[in-house]
């Protein structure tokens, strides 16, 4: 049985083939992957929070979009991977209840999946796919044999991204 | 959070739990009446929990849970959440709606609806108890339904938490029916700048 490493929330996890990184129940969170296809290295990072500097002080800098990605970025780098091939794919960033006044904190879904995209493109990873928004739970994964991403849900079923 | 604010005295943790313990009462009272069976429920947990760890409180993170959840306004805004394992609400619903045990197989509008009801009532109950102790009015928001994975329903509560510190502090209280068809976990989890001012309501040392 090929290794499954499972990645808690606010949280990151990275390996190598034939590991699947998997992530359980996200909501309003995102699961970002990074996979170079060439060696089978990746990572995944389980975010809450786009952005640390609107937060108090945290001892888990995993837990923000804006501090998680560069320590993930930093240990794929670390056991191998090629900068240049990496490619990326998110999921997550529902909406879990639906209230006619949505304030901003129930909106952090969607301000999530925006702030990852526009890290990933400062950081020149291409975001190869994505699967964001919606009101329904994800649980994801990626295998690192194949870079695909599944992501199971309740309602939709599974499917690979 | 910082960490002073974490600090509470055992007196302090005390008097939350029986704030729980008598707000959890009432609201096993109003439902066992509405189902008309006996609702027994454990002594409140008052924990400070690490955030990641909370999902694992309700049977982890991917487990298919009916989340109700509450926003509470007011001096100490807060959250409440009760969640139900799928089975449960079901048995909850085929009470409600005088089906046989075992018939409902998923939720229509007017199930939901019961259920967010339910939601209503409990939460009334549990809040007429927070007022007798902190004499702090809460007034619960209209309630909001969801059937999926605990982690992802939990998510709507630790966020607001995760912008604050790493920790929850949540005061919980598991439901049982005397036939163990019918089982339910209420949190009621303080907005961090929330937590002085019950404390201090209390007035515990």
């Amino acid at each position: 049985m090929p290794e499954l490493i499972r990645v808690g929330m606010a949280d990151y996890k990275v390996g190598k083939a034939p590991a699947t990184l998997i992530s359980y129940g996200l909501g309003s969170c995102i699961g970002v992957s990074l996979y170079d296809p060439q060696l089978k290295i990746g990572g995944l990072l389980h975010i809450m929070l786009p952005d640390s500097k609107q937060a108090r002080s945290s001892d888990n800098p995993a837990k923000f979009a804006d501090t998680g990605l560069p320590l993930m970025l930093e240990d794929v780098l670390k056991l191998g991977a090629s900068r240049s091939r990496l490619v990326a794919k998110i999921a997550g960033g529902a909406q879990m209840f639906a209230f006619a006044n949505a304030t901003d904190i129930m909106r952090v879904g969607a301000r999530n999946a925006e702030a990852i995209t526009k890290l990933l493109q400062e950081e020149h990873i291409p975001l190869k796919a994505q699967d964001v928004g919606g009101t329904y739970g994800r649980t994801v994964s990626i295998d690192l044999n194949t870079g695909l991403y599944t992501v199971r849900t309740i309602a939709k079923g599974e499917k690979q991204i | 959070m910082s960490d002073d604010e974490l600090n509470l005295s055992p007196a302090q943790l005390d008097a939350l739990k029986e704030i729980g313990n008598v707000g959890a009462g009432n609201s096993a009272t109003a439902l066992s009446q509405i189902i008309n069976r006996r609702i027994d429920m454990n002594v409140p947990r008052v924990d400070l929990v690490p955030l990641e760890a909370v999902p694992d409180l309700v049977g982890g993170p991917d487990a298919i849970v009916v989340g109700i959840f509450l926003r509470v306004y007011g001096k100490a805004p807060s959250n409440i959440l009760f969640l139900l394992p799928q089975k449960s609400a079901f048995y909850l619903v085929d009470k409600l709606m005088g089906r046989k045990h075992g018939e409902t197989a998923k939720l229509d509008f007017m199930d939901e609806s019961a259920l967010m009801e339910i939601g209503n009532i409990l939460t009334g109950a549990y809040l007429n108890a927070f007022f007798t102790f902190t004499k702090l009015t809460m007034l619960p928001s209209i309630p909001a339904l969801a059937m999926d994975m605990a982690g992802a329903i939990l998510n709507v509560v630790l966020v607001q938490l995760g912008q604050m510190g790493d920790q929850a502090l949540v005061i919980e209280t598991e439901f049982l029916s005397e036939d163990d068809g019918i089982s339910g976990q209420f949190f009621l989890v303080p907005d961090p700048g929330s937590l002085e001012t019950i404390i201090s309501a209390v007035g515990v040392e």
